[in-house]
């Protein structure tokens, strides 16, 4: 791109005025006559086969329209056995799963019908409790098959560890955490019988992307799927990917033609049916030299999956990357219990890998007596371990030195329970912070001009939240060569070009990448002056990525904690990270993504816990007032800040992904100071008070 | 939600006489605690009889210096009040530890003193309970127990009572007016609330219809050095692990008279009696405080996911009192 005018602006959000005025609908709110609700009926036990579904007493019910079970539901041309098989069989595979669902006229009718059908089960016996040794574990991707490898092995990785020096051996455990966006999962269904369409109003990251999995399930021609997605209220990988209440919203409308059925899922249902983080059991063995040196790099993670179907978290990938070392072994273990499907969660794999990572290579720091900052520069590598590839901007020096500087971490008493304010214990922590340049290619803008200088920019992309409207809309006006007031994006709705899921950072960098490229045709068609009606479209291509460089984007955490010497509460009075992601298309929402991603990564660190019972199967804590995530009052001083810069490597707009960085290292940050402070190495998440009291 | 009647009756006496006579009626007042638990279909009152109207909101102070609180005044209201933050701060500071904001601004003082004790088994109803379902049994006691009660626990029933408000009235001695078919009575705090025993579907000691209109806070001059610690997982907006309400008169070095109550460690708002026999005539010492502390924990009964409370109400009111000691050697 030649110039960047609009680029780099702090603009408001475009859509602001009408998200605070409830004039932007969200996918329960679009104006529909005559709506049905859905409730749904879950499974209460883990494993097991349905013997009978007793609906007559919900069907007795004034204003029920229609209840669904195993029995009655169409069968479904293309729902495979995963998570999109509802209702077409009498299995349980987790607790929480659907088994019936119930219509009514009202949302309290259809909840009160759903509590009122009697269902029976014959219990198998089950396993939902991941351990370092389960019998069931394996390797989860074989040399041959998609994705990237389970196991990497370089070097002789035993004799390394056998002649260090310093070796530093733990075992750190994250917990399952589950996604809770503001806006619980939604999806409004209207099936029209001629001439046979679908119209799915939904809280998702990707309209096209749900469009696929409904019109594949249904076995319908995806052009007889529409699905609508202006407005989302947060998803964090979540909403990424259809879940099964798409299905079952389709299902009901399909029962119903012609009635919109609204189904949104309560903040309770949300523990089972829309994916969660894994709980890790990651042991990281580190060998150094005295001066802290990384020889050996050993990063084993053991992780869950879902009878269902069967999602990879790859959290000891980042270990292959971060630091140089000739010996290195990176190994994913899982074993599929009988659980809910597990899913994307803000930076899967990264988010607890570099909390284990970071808060090994905080204890080599300690081992050898050398400043944590200090010691992640001395294994800085010259190249990507990975690949031997040249780094397209590896910055992460920078970010850890001069957010040193910037937080104030110079000069801190490295020992440990040194600092005493009143009544609480005060130390400081860092962490590295990673995340690789995803880019999913295939994306299709279109420009059409509409005469009087203003442009019409079509892309299927959706705004979660992030920003896009407005980031999306610089970005056309830079590549047009024109002001913001003259760009009308528009996104949100299958009905426009085919575009990638909002999910893995890479949803700038994919739609902004199909713009540039639309509006480049546009001016090669229409030269300088076009006509009113001239329009272009293009496509991103296959991988803009400069081949034979490694594109990763980098940062640094800094986090001050605060530990009461009498009740071991944990506070964190300051919180800073800088980061390196090339440029910044928009500085104010770029600053807000990456502010949500540290509070993301405290309320990791210190709240967020999903108790699954061994007995039951379900998620014990499942709503808002047990399930912790951070409150305002638990977020005091956060700061983000970037370095200025550019990566045309990896995007024409010279930019990378921002989504996702800030949740990485964060929690590793915490742990890392919650020992400066204290003492205490806690090695489980989330660090609460009682392993804290004395 | 099962449809159910609602009627707002004129007074006091018409609203006993409805709830008493229809074994399926419940008073609402902010309803912040009853609508969570219809839609969760854990309570199915047939009809809500709304006494939000017809219950003082105001507090008052009578000629002998009690201060009178109507059962309707709203949490803000009551910790936001002169009288109560210059004679009782405990009761201040503990209700603006509870809850948020907006809750609080709807919230009732009869209704904050009446909410149902807490436990994620009793709010999910595919999971057995015997404070829901009597017989059933109790899953807490092996299950998810970070919340769950030491003291005064029985092998039916584990939950915690969640008002951090109630720990500050226990502490203060606060009297509970309730209108009942028969008439008007008295209720002493601590003794409104019931520990589980054998009948833990029973919260409170009010029969069906009773109405609570309001609580009395006789003088206690002791109360103006007073202080409510809540201790949580997180800073705001999350429940007492564990809490501490205290006031303390210390003389010389002497406690010359205290009271104490904990929160987050019984079915019931726990009046540390013991504690405070303990500290009464003794010099007003860390040692006095810890030692006071570990008699009242002395019969925890603890499992693996809340042994930590035991060590962290020693501490916590430990380090209360220390607080208030200081207060007072800075007067």
């Amino acid at each position: 791109m030649s110039e960047t005018r609009v680029m780099g602006q702090p603009l408001t959000r475009l859509e602001g005025e009408r998200k605070v005025t409830g004039r932007a609908p969200y996918a329960y709110e679009h104006p529909l006559t005559d709506p049905l609700y859905l409730h749904p009926v879950l499974s209460t036990v883990p494993r097991g086969r349905l013997t009978g579904v007793d609906a007559s007493a919900a069907e007795a019910l004034a204003g029920v329209r229609a209840v669904l079970t195993p029995y009655n539901a169409e069968r479904l041309a293309g729902a495979g056995d995963g998570e999109f098989a509802v209702l077409q069989s009498e299995e349980v595979s987790f607790h929480g799963q659907f088994v019936a669902a119930v219509v009514a006229d009202t949302p309290e009718t259809a909840r009160e019908a759903a509590a009122l059908v009697r269902v029976e089960y014959a219990r198998a016996p089950h396993d939902v409790v991941l351990t370092a040794d389960h019998e069931r574990l394996y390797r989860p991707v074989g040399e041959d098959d998609e994705g990237p490898a389970s196991d990497t092995e370089e070097g002789e990785v035993e004799a390394a560890l056998e002649r260090a020096e310093v070796v530093v051996d733990q075992t750190y455990r994250t917990p399952t955490e589950h996604n809770n966006p503001m806006e619980p999962h939604t999806t409004v269904a209207v099936w029209e019988e001629e001439p046979g369409r679908l119209t799915l109003y939904d809280s998702t990251q990707g309209v096209h992307v749900v469009r696929a999995s409904v019109a594949g399930v249904f076995g319908l021609d995806p052009e007889r799927v529409r699905v609508v997605a202006p407005h989302v209220g947060g998803g964090f990988g979540s909403k990424g990917e259809a879940h099964a209440h798409d299905v079952l919203a389709a299902m009901a409308a399909r029962v119903l033609p012609g009635r919109p059925v609204k189904f949104a899922l309560t903040r309770q249902h949300m523990f089972s049916l829309v994916g969660y983080r894994t709980p890790t059991i990651q042991r990281v063995r580190l060998g150094a030299d005295r001066r802290g040196r990384l020889d050996v790099v050993v990063h084993e993670s053991v992780e869950q999956t879902s009878t269902v179907q069967e999602f990879t978290e790859n959290s000891a990938m980042c270990s292959r990357w971060m630091y140089a070392a000739p010996h290195r072994r990176t190994r994913h273990r899982m074993a599929a219990l009988d659980v809910p499907v597990n899913f994307w969660m803000r930076a899967p794999g990264e988010a607890p890998g570099m909390y284990a990572l970071e808060s090994a290579m905080d204890e080599l720091a300690q081992a050898c007596g050398v400043d944590p900052v200090e010691l992640r520069v001395r294994n800085e590598p010259e190249r990507d371990p990975q690949s031997g590839a040249p780094w397209s901007d590896r910055q992460l020096v920078r970010c850890l030195r001069e957010g040193a500087e910037r937080f104030g971490w110079y000069g801190r008493d490295p020992s440990p329970r040194a600092r005493r304010e009143g009544d609480w214990w005060v130390g400081t922590g860092v962490a590295a912070a990673s995340y690789p340049h995803l880019y999913n290619p295939g994306s299709v803008a279109v420009v059409r001009y509409g005469g009087e200088g203003v442009y019409e920019v079509s892309i299927g992309a959706v705004d979660i939240g992030t920003g896009a409207w407005t980031a999306l809309t610089q970005i056309a006006a830079d590549a047009l060569g024109v002001s913001v007031s003259r760009v009308r994006l528009r996104i949100g709705d299958t009905d426009l070009p085919s575009a990638s899921v909002a999910g893995g950072s890479s949803g700038t960098s994919s739609w902004g990448t199909a713009i540039v490229a639309a509006a480049r045709a546009f001016a090669a068609e229409h030269g300088g002056a076009p006509a009113p009606g001239a329009v272009a479209r293009a496509s991103a291509g296959e991988d803009t990525v400069d081949e034979g460089y490694a594109v990763y984007s980098f940062g640094a955490h800094f986090a001050e904690v605060a530990v009461h010497a009498d009740t071991g509460e944990v506070r964190v009075p300051r919180m800073y990270g800088l980061f390196s992601v090339g440029r910044v298309v928009n500085p104010r929402m770029v600053r807000s993504q990456f502010l949500g991603g540290m509070v993301m990564g405290l309320s990791m660190a210190l709240h967020e816990q999903s108790f699954r019972d061994p007995r039951y199967g379900h998620v014990a804590n499942g709503d808002f007032a047990e399930y912790h995530v951070a409150t305002n009052a638990d977020v005091r001083d956060l700061r983000a800040e970037w370095l200025e810069g550019e990566d045309p490597r990896a995007t024409p707009m010279g930019s990378r992904g921002v989504g996702e960085i800030g949740v990485v290292g964060t929690a590793a940050a915490v742990a890392n100071a919650v020992y400066h402070a204290t003492g205490v190495r806690v090695r489980d998440l989330p660090i609460t008070l009682d392993t804290l009291v004395r | 939600m099962r449809p159910f009647d609602y009627v707002r009756p004129a007074e006091a006496s018409s609203a006993v006489a409805t709830v008493a006579g229809d074994p399926g009626a419940a008073y609402i007042g902010g309803g912040t605690n009853l609508v969570d638990h219809m839609k969760l279909g854990i309570a199915a009152p047939t009809s809500l009889v709304d006494v939000r109207g017809l219950l003082s909101d105001r507090v008052e102070e009578t000629p002998e210096g009690v201060l009178r609180v109507g059962a309707a005044v709203p949490n803000s209201d009551l910790a936001a009040h002169p009288e109560v933050r210059r004679r009782f701060p405990v009761l201040s500071q503990a209700l603006l530890s509870g809850a948020s904001g907006q809750l609080r601004n709807v919230a009732t003082t009869g209704g904050n003193l009446l909410q149902r004790t807490r436990c994620v088994y009793f709010q999910n109803r595919a999971m057995p309970c015997n404070k829901r379902e009597p017989g059933t049994g109790c899953a807490a006691v092996e299950g998810y127990g970070r919340y769950n009660a030491v003291l005064g626990t029985s092998e039916h029933c584990v939950a915690t009572h969640p008002s951090d408000m109630a720990v500050a009235l226990t502490a203060l001695g606060a009297r509970v007016r309730v209108l009942g078919p028969e008439g008007e009575r008295t209720v002493d705090l601590p003794g409104l609330h019931r520990l589980p025993g054998d009948r833990p579907e029973r919260d409170t000691v009010l029969e069906h219809g009773e109405l609570i209109t309001a609580v009395e806070l006789p003088r206690l001059p002791l109360a103006r050095r007073s202080a409510y610690r809540k201790v949580r997982d997180r800073a705001s907006y999350a429940f007492a692990l564990v809490s501490v309400a205290a006031a303390l008169e210390v003389v010389e070095g002497t406690v010359t008279d205290v009271r104490v109550a904990f929160g987050g460690l019984a079915h019931a708002p726990w009046r540390a009696l013991r504690a405070e026999e303990v500290l009464r005539g003794r010099a007003a010492t860390e040692e006095s405080f810890r030692e006071a502390a570990e008699a009242e924990l002395a019969g925890a009964r603890t499992g693996p996911d809340n042994a930590f409370k035991v060590p962290l109400a020693v501490n916590t009111l430990a380090a209360t009192l220390r607080g208030l000691t200081a207060e007072e050697a800075r007067r």
